[in-house]
């Protein structure tokens, strides 16, 4: 019924692609997150997609999926220009995305959820519900799976809701399947049954586009790999030229800039004290410390679990086990008021959402840490308020017209600026910062590095989360590397560089401080 | 894995596909359960009624029971529509109010005038009524819960400026519009076959058409029914005509069976509505629901608000006890929906492992 139904052994792999894009550009607004981005898929051939954090491989997916459009270049199916407008589009042309977190509807039938909008049809329009159950029974049974067609798509894990949308993309008769880090949240034994099913796939024909941060699985499944970075395809090729560390260096391979002025700083007693903290699920067996006057940067691919550390020593998340220390004080777990007092600041990766109350005066945002001091009598003193939040724009050298303003008026900079006064404001001897300059301009970013690093020469512990390689090396006196929830490397500010650190990230090799 | 009696029945080769079905068994046990669930309480409050005040089951009574549920029922069909696409209309008991008045003052000026047309007038005011709430929900988007309560007061006020303190009275109307109220057709009531009719054509819709499991997908999950190429915006306006329809015609219904009406007809009806499909199992935030239990949940509440009239309880206790039902049915569907969700995750865990 469909080329993926139908074995098509050896498929000749000089075929015009199924799929192409060619000098594809996408920009959001200043940013420009695809610059060259060309790939072309085959029948019967799984293609890696490989890169660093914001090298552009999701905006290339969606530009595939259909749901973002292209600013420039060109889309080819089966050699043919096409542009899709939304999802259905590229539904239509046999593209299938399986997005990391499948999208279900949790209270219909695995079956209802294959055939959707497409149901089978007897007389009157009524859906005919023997002939669903038998059609995506049947789909289920050749991807070799046991999952019954009947039951509810919720309590399933989330490998075989990959799988019910794998079922979906074959029920449509998809010619090009593409995998948006599906092995993220799998156990072994589940990455195996997917792959297991991937190669049923390409072995009827299909092109599989793999995205993936784990090399190992790239150089066990693909055939050939796309290496971005950049916003750029710097690398295609096959995978059996390569070795990993070949593979390594060509995701990373560029020049540090010198936008860090990190400045040397006495490094005194420790002050946070990490001990085999853990969630379950999350992050495992996670222990540390940070000196005062030292910045640690915690790197690691997104989702390695860094967010969610940072999150648990600060208490906004109870860890299941293991204990946080600042100075000789053990921290109660799941408690950030408390963790206020004993002295660490949190500036969080999502600021507009976390770290601001964007309505409010950038004064009112820069004291809200600061509410208690500030008050007499419950009541706020204003001219107290207000002395505060000016001296710390002065100190930060805060942009801004007026301190009555809403912060949602500042730029992305600036606002940073804010978030980060509202918890020097406390006088911390800790501060978190996860993610310090994401989607801030060059020019600020070089002042938000400069201010941590004053502030650490003033002996402040700094943590920093940050998914930039760049930024992780030129401000980090220690690099710690997460990848899957644990620790894989500990790196010195010598001993760290661009490929030590991937290599780490993607659990290459465990490296000893 | 499974216990003995079990596993006499199955040979051990069909384990996977075993698990399978009993998951299935699972969920269907515990959608039954909650229709099921209704009809032994209805049939509990009627028995125990029954035995305190035997006039409570006369056969006169029953089919009173029946005639005060019916157009709850039949706005609650429509509701479930608009709660199954994770949306609510609370406006339908002032639409009610303006078609009943309409139906009433269009049959005293013109006592002539064919009942069916009146019928469809009645349901194309509403159908207005319910398009504007769509549209405002959808291209305004703008949460339902504030467009309706927005509309809830303004069709209100709009009854009041058409009567302008008139109001309609039974000597007006013709006779044969009054006994649609009053007259039985092979022993059921007019007004409760009107609402089997609609429980029955939409439940049937909902269940066996694309454009009904569409409702379903919408409320599950709206980005994946986007991603299926499902017109949400073009769905969710359907429901809240449907809706608007139905409350339309309940107002039609209403000036039949009570004669009376003035521009207040059906005030408050929005949360007898609402109690019923949540009663009645609709989940709250969309996605699963039948009008089936709708129906049920609005003759539950129609013959406890009787039973206790019948039993002279006091009208505070009326109202506790319905807010006391409504909490106990939503309890019972977290706590349901909880076991379920375990019971099906450690299933595919199981499966997963074994």
């Amino acid at each position: 019924m469909s080329q993926l139904a139908e074995p098509q052994p050896g498929v000749a792999q000089d075929d015009a692609p199924i799929l192409e894009l060619r000098d594809a550009v996408k920009s959001y607004g200043a940013v420009r997150a695809l610059r060259h981005g060309t790939i072309a898929l085959r029948s019967g051939e799984v293609r890696a997609l490989v890169g660093e954090n914001g090298a552009g491989k999701s905006t290339l997916v969606k530009l595939l999926a259909g749901v973002i459009r292209r600013d420039g270049g060109e889309m080819l199916v089966d050699g043919e220009v096409v542009d899709f407008h939304a999802p259905p589009d590229a539904r239509a042309a046999g593209i299938a995305v399986i997005y990391q977190e499948p999208t279900l509807f949790p209270d219909l039938s695995v079956a209802e959820n294959v055939v959707m909008g497409r149901h089978p049809l007897k007389g009157g329009r009524r859906i005919d519900r023997r002939a669903m159950h038998d059609e995506v029974q049947d789909l289920l049974d050749r991807l070799g799976v046991r999952l019954d067609a009947e039951r509810p798509v919720r309590g399933l894990s989330i490998a075989d809701q990959q799988i019910v949308e794998i079922a979906k993309a074959l029920s449509f008769e998809a010619r090009v399947l593409i995998m948006d880090e599906p092995t993220a949240a799998l156990s072994g034994p589940e990455v195996e049954r997917l792959f297991g099913v991937v190669r049923a796939l390409r072995d009827r024909g299909a092109a599989v586009l793999f995205i993936s941060h784990r090399l190992e699985e790239v150089f066990e499944i693909c055939s050939t790999v796309t290496v971005m970075r950049d916003g750029e395809v710097v690398f295609a090729g096959d995978t059996a030229d390569l070795t990993t560390d070949e593979l390594v260096r060509r995701m990373v391979g560029r020049e540090l800039t010198a936008l860090f002025p990190k400045l040397d700083s006495e490094v005194g007693p420790p002050v946070l004290r990490v001990e085999r903290l853990t969630r379950e699920g999350v992050f495992t067996d996670v222990s540390f410390e940070v000196r005062a006057g030292e910045i640690v940067a915690l790197a690691g691919l997104v989702g390695a679990g860094r967010s969610e550390v940072a999150r648990a020593i600060f208490g906004i998340d109870k860890p299941d086990a293991g204990a946080v220390h600042v100075g000789a004080k053990r921290l109660p777990a799941g408690r950030p008021l408390a963790a206020m007092r004993a002295g660490i600041g949190f500036v969080p990766e999502d600021r507009r959402q976390q770290g601001l109350v964007m309505d409010h005066s950038i004064q009112r945002n820069v004291t809200l840490t600061r509410l208690k001091a500030l008050a007499t009598f419950g009541l706020l003193r204003g001219v107290a308020e207000r002395s505060l939040a000016a001296e710390w724009a002065k100190r930060l050298q805060l942009k801004y017209h007026r301190l009555d303003d809403p912060v949602a008026f500042l730029s992305g900079g600036n606002q940073q600026k804010v978030v980060l006064a509202k918890w020097l404001a406390t006088d911390p001897k800790v501060l978190i910062v996860d993610e310090p300059t994401r989607g801030i301009d060059v020019g600020t970013k070089a002042e938000v590095h400069r201010l941590l690093s004053e502030l650490a020469q003033k002996g402040l512990a700094v943590l920093m989360v940050s998914s930039e390689l760049p930024e992780v090396l030129g401000m980090a006196d220690r690099v710690l590397v997460m990848h899957e929830g644990r620790i894989t490397g500990e790196l010195s500010r010598a001993e760290a560089d661009e490929e030590s650190v991937m290599r780490a990230a993607t659990g290459q090799v465990v490296v000893a401080a | 894995m499974s216990t003995p009696a079990e596993s006499a029945v199955a040979p051990q080769a069909a384990i996977g596909s075993r698990s399978g079905e009993r998951a299935r068994r699972i969920t269907e046990i515990a959608f039954r359960v909650r229709e099921l669930g209704i009809v032994l309480a209805l049939a509990l409050l009627i028995v125990v009624t029954g035995i305190l005040e035997p006039r409570f089951i006369g056969a006169g009574s029953l089919r009173n029971l029946a005639l005060n549920a019916a157009i709850i029922a039949i706005l609650a069909v429509g509701q479930t529509l608009v709660i199954l696409t994770r949306n609510i209309d609370i406006s339908v008991g002032s639409i009610l109010g303006l078609s009943a008045f309409m139906a009433g003052s269009l049959l005293s000026n013109d006592p002539g005038l064919p009942i069916p047309l009146v019928i469809a007038l009645g349901m194309g005011l509403g159908g207005a009524c319910g398009l504007l709430n769509g549209v405002l929900v959808t291209f305004g988007r703008v949460p339902a819960l504030v467009v309706t309560l927005g509309t809830l007061y303004i069709f209100r006020g709009l009854a009041f400026l058409w009567t302008d303190g008139r109001q309609v009275n039974a000597e007006t109307l013709p006779d044969r519009f009054l006994n649609l109220g009053t007259d039985s057709l092979l022993g059921v009531p007019i007004l409760v076959l009107f609402a089997l009719v609609v429980v029955l054509v939409v439940g049937q819709c909902l269940r066996n058409l694309r454009f009904g499991r569409e409702f379903y997908a919408i409320g599950s999950n709206p980005e994946a029914a986007r991603l299926a190429g499902i017109r949400t915006d073009r769905r969710v306006n359907t429901a809240f005509v449907i809706s608007g329809a139905l409350a339309g015609l309940g107002g039609v219904l209403f000036t039949a069976r009570f004669g009376t009406v003035d521009a207040t007809a059906g005030t408050g009806y929005e949360l007898t509505v609402v109690a019923a499909a949540v009663v009645g199992g609709v989940a709250i935030f969309g996605g699963s629901g039948s009008v089936y239990g709708a129906a049920l949940g609005a003759l539950l509440l129609g013959s406890i608000t009787s039973a206790l009239i019948v039993l002279r309880v006091d009208a505070f206790w009326q109202m506790a006890a319905i807010g006391a039902l409504l909490v106990l049915a939503i309890a019972i569907d977290r706590f349901v929906s909880l076991r379920l969700e375990a019971a099906l995750r450690q299933r595919s865990s199981r499966r997963a492992t074994g």
